[in-house]
């Protein structure tokens, strides 16, 4: 019987020092796990602190190795499963590039104005979106955009929250 | 009064001091020249000069595995830092507390390509519990005491400090470790009350169950050991355990059933294959034990003890896992038996035991008594007579004598063997021997040996030498890498690729080159003989070679993909169907 494989959005709040973002990488290729996306920022000016947002993928084993090996590396202070953990909200930054001029011009700035995506940087020929939304919105649009004269998309990968009034 | 400045050289001795270390193994260098020179001005700490910075690291393990004390390293930057590598991995699988200093270059020519530079906290990231890079003195003192404290604490494993030569020249303020405590790192001792309720609950209601232990309860201290003991005689179930396990459990004792695994006993592992329920205590259901997993003791419950909580689930779904220490949660088991008046369900004991001693009698262990040839396993049956009631240590290398050696050693104390387990180096057991043997002067200290594991890493000779420890290197020489050998005969239709020991070099006079006493067996009648010479020197390291049966292969054995009951018994089982396509890829 083959398990179900799941995916799981988990935040890893560690110490800013340096090496530590080496070792939670390392610890998914040393180990063999996958990593959809991965974004990492400092949180915590005062005490050091960086929150890292990873999107991984496995049987319910592998996932519940995965929280356990992060939660053993020395630095980490907290590992939260916020797919397990209840309602959660998730957001990804693009910023999509997309090169053209007439009717399909015109179309890529309607579809922008549906998705409400901010035009960041504009040239006769050319426009930068940037648009916020869940994973799934920004594969659409950069879906839709690849038929209008797609450059390149740049996209940030997942920050999360739990919803409601507790913290991490 | 001004605080008083001390340079980085200095903190790190003193430091180390201050965390109670008498004795560290290491290896000078450039980069290492500011704390070389502060050992030289004092007189606490006793430092051993190894032969290479590998047998710096398993001369600490043997040295904190017969003590429970933290083992402490000095290398220098570069090559002596890699050196290093294979036995901070080695720790780290066998969950060792070592703390290992290297020197790093100047911290303005990291990064340059430097003479003797390694990113070595990039190198041994994954083959550590935890390092760190020292750029500033005045965090040196804090990142020592840390060092130690993480190698110590939870499920222990090396840390190595990395410090560039500019912070050892350095002056800087010293605090002492009463000051330090970690930010984040709290590993969980005590379990969770509710699950050793439940554990209980499930125990007193087994019908087959059996214990299976393993380094977790070494490592939990000698107490732990003696809780073990006390709460198996309590409630009358057979043991066994791993490797790594062996000595927590007084092996003299009638529920001792040996070893368990690819190597273990027909009645550990027949045990375990039938029991309804199992008490892991401190073991990781590593592949060596479980074999093929699908049939891992198929119709039982299982409670698993554990320090570490990503050993629970990794390999092997558990009922009641209990995270803690395996001292905490024994002491958590036995009050509680005892307060809920638990006792074993007799009838049913009776029966499995009645079971269990069929499978015993099968005698697993038994080989062809020969007078013709050295039977390796002769050989450590006669030293083992030699042994008893005396004060003695058995490191080994790696590979058939190790497990001959876990096979035919009885140990009915914790800390008294030491063995490369989870790693498997090569090169182990004469530098873990020495740093027991420095631990233990007045002990007799004997590393079972096979010839090719032995020319891994015999430059520690000198090392002995120098510092009079009179370490028995006990040689079971077939002639073969015996356990590739083995392997070759089960697997590779019997093709002995590049396992054979050619030119070896003549032990005795080996010995003698090195002013040690060197000694041979080749008759059955010399074996005796030999080890009583052996015992009789006390004053330099002696090197004994037995020539066994070059032959000679170790059962039982499950092979790579079976399940617990298709052991093998020996040669006489056929080694064709041994494996199946699946089992060949694992090793």
């Amino acid at each position: 019987m083959e398990e179900k494989i799941e995916k799981h959005t988990i935040a890893v709040l560690v110490d800013n020092e340096p090496g530590v973002l080496a070792r939670v990488i390392g610890l998914f290729s040393g180990r063999g796990y996958n990593i959809e996306s991965l974004t990492v920022a400092e949180v915590n000016n005062a005490d050091h602190l960086s929150r890292i947002t990873l999107v991984t993928s496995g049987t319910r084993m592998v996932v519940e190795q995965i929280k356990a090996q992060l939660d053993r590396l020395v630095p980490v202070h907290k590992v939260h499963d916020l797919t397990d953990e209840g309602p959660s909200v998730e957001r990804e930054l693009a910023l999509v590039k997309v090169a053209g001029t007439g009717e399909r011009r015109i179309e890529a700035l309607r579809l922008a104005d549906i998705f409400k995506a901010k035009v960041v940087d504009a040239t006769l020929t050319s426009f930068v979106f940037e648009l916020t939304g869940t994973t799934a919105e920004v594969d659409d649009f950069v879906g839709l955009m690849a038929q209008l004269g797609l450059v390149e998309a740049s996209r940030t990968g997942v920050v999360a929250m739990s919803k409601g009034p507790t913290g991490f | 009064m001004p605080e008083q400045k001390l340079t980085g050289a200095q903190i790190v001795i003193k430091a180390l001091k201050d965390q109670g270390v008498d004795i560290i193994f290491g290896y000078p260098g450039g980069a290492v020249l500011p704390i070389y020179d502060a050992i030289f001005q004092q007189n606490d700490i006793k430092h051993i000069l190894v032969r290479h910075e590998q047998a710096a690291v398993h001369a600490a393990e043997g040295y904190a595995r017969s003590t429970g004390k933290v083992g402490c390293v000095l290398v220098t930057s570069g090559p002596g830092a890699t050196n290093a590598v294979t036995g901070l991995l080695d720790a780290l699988c066998d969950s060792i507390p070592l703390v290992c200093l290297s020197g790093q270059v100047p911290t303005h020519l990291i990064g340059n390509d430097a003479f003797q530079e390694a990113d070595t906290t990039g190198i041994t990231r994954p083959c550590t519990k935890h390092n760190y890079l020292v750029k500033d003195v005045n965090q040196l003192a804090r990142t020592m005491h840390e060092a130690f404290y993480v190698a110590r604490s939870g499920r222990p494993g090396p840390v190595l400090v990395d410090i560039p030569k500019d912070v050892q020249f350095a002056d800087g303020t010293y605090i002492p470790p009463t000051e330090v405590k970690h930010k984040t790192y709290r590993p969980q001792v005590k379990p969770e009350i509710a699950r050793v309720e439940e554990a209980i609950e499930l125990i007193a209601t087994a019908k087959r169950p059996i214990f299976y232990t393993g380094g977790g309860v070494v490592n939990a201290g000698p107490i732990a050991a003696k809780l073990l003991t006390q709460f198996v005689k309590m409630t009358g179930f057979p043991i066994t355990s791993t490797l790594m396990g062996l000595g927590a459990f007084p092996a003299s004792d009638p529920q001792w059933l040996g070893m368990l695994g690819m190597h273990g006993t027909y009645e550990a592992n027949l045990a375990m294959y039938n029991c309804d329920v199992m008490i892991n205590i401190g073991a990781r259901f590593d592949d060596r034990v479980t074999g093929k997993l699908s049939e891992f003791a198929p119709g039982s419950k299982k409670i698993h003890v554990d320090i570490d909580p990503s050993s629970i689930n990794k390999n092997v779904a558990v009922d009641i896992p209990i995270v803690g220490d395996a001292g905490a949660v024994l002491e958590d088991m036995i009050r509680i038996w005892k307060a809920r008046q638990k006792r074993a369900d007799q009838t049913a004991l009776k029966e499995w035991w009645g079971q269990v001693e069929g499978w015993r009698a099968r005698n697993c262990l038994n080989y062809n008594r020969t007078e013709a040839v050295i039977k390796p396993q002769y050989a450590l049956e006669r030293l083992r007579e030699a042994l008893r009631g005396k004060n003695h240590y058995v490191t080994t290398e790696v590979g058939q004598h190790q497990m001959w050696a876990a096979q035919f050693l009885p140990f009915d104390e914790p800390n008294r063997w030491m063995t490369s387990g989870g790693l498997g180096t090569m090169g182990y057991g004469l530098p873990a021997a020495i740093g027991a043997q420095l631990a233990h002067p007045d002990a007799i200290v004997v590393d079972v040996s096979g010839e090719a594991s032995f020319l891994m890493n015999m430059q520690e000779i000198g090392t002995a030498v120098q510092y009079r420890a009179p370490v028995k290197i006990f040689i079971l020489n077939n002639k073969y890498m015996g356990m590739v050998r083995q392997w070759q005969e089960l697997l590779h239709g019997s093709r002995y690729s590049n396992s054979y020991s050619e030119a070896l070099p003549d032990f005795v006079k080996l010995a003698e080159s090195w002013g040690c006493v060197g000694l041979r067996a080749t008759t059955v009648a010399e074996v005796d003989e030999v080890i009583e010479k052996m015992l009789a020197v006390t004053d330099r390291p002696c090197i004994i070679d037995i020539a066994v049966d070059p032959k000679e292969n170790c059962f039982p054995m499950i092979p790579g993909g079976k399940a617990h009951n298709e052991i093998l018994f020996g040669p006489e089982d056929s080694p064709s169907d041994a494996t199946p396509e699946d089992g060949m890829v694992l090793v």
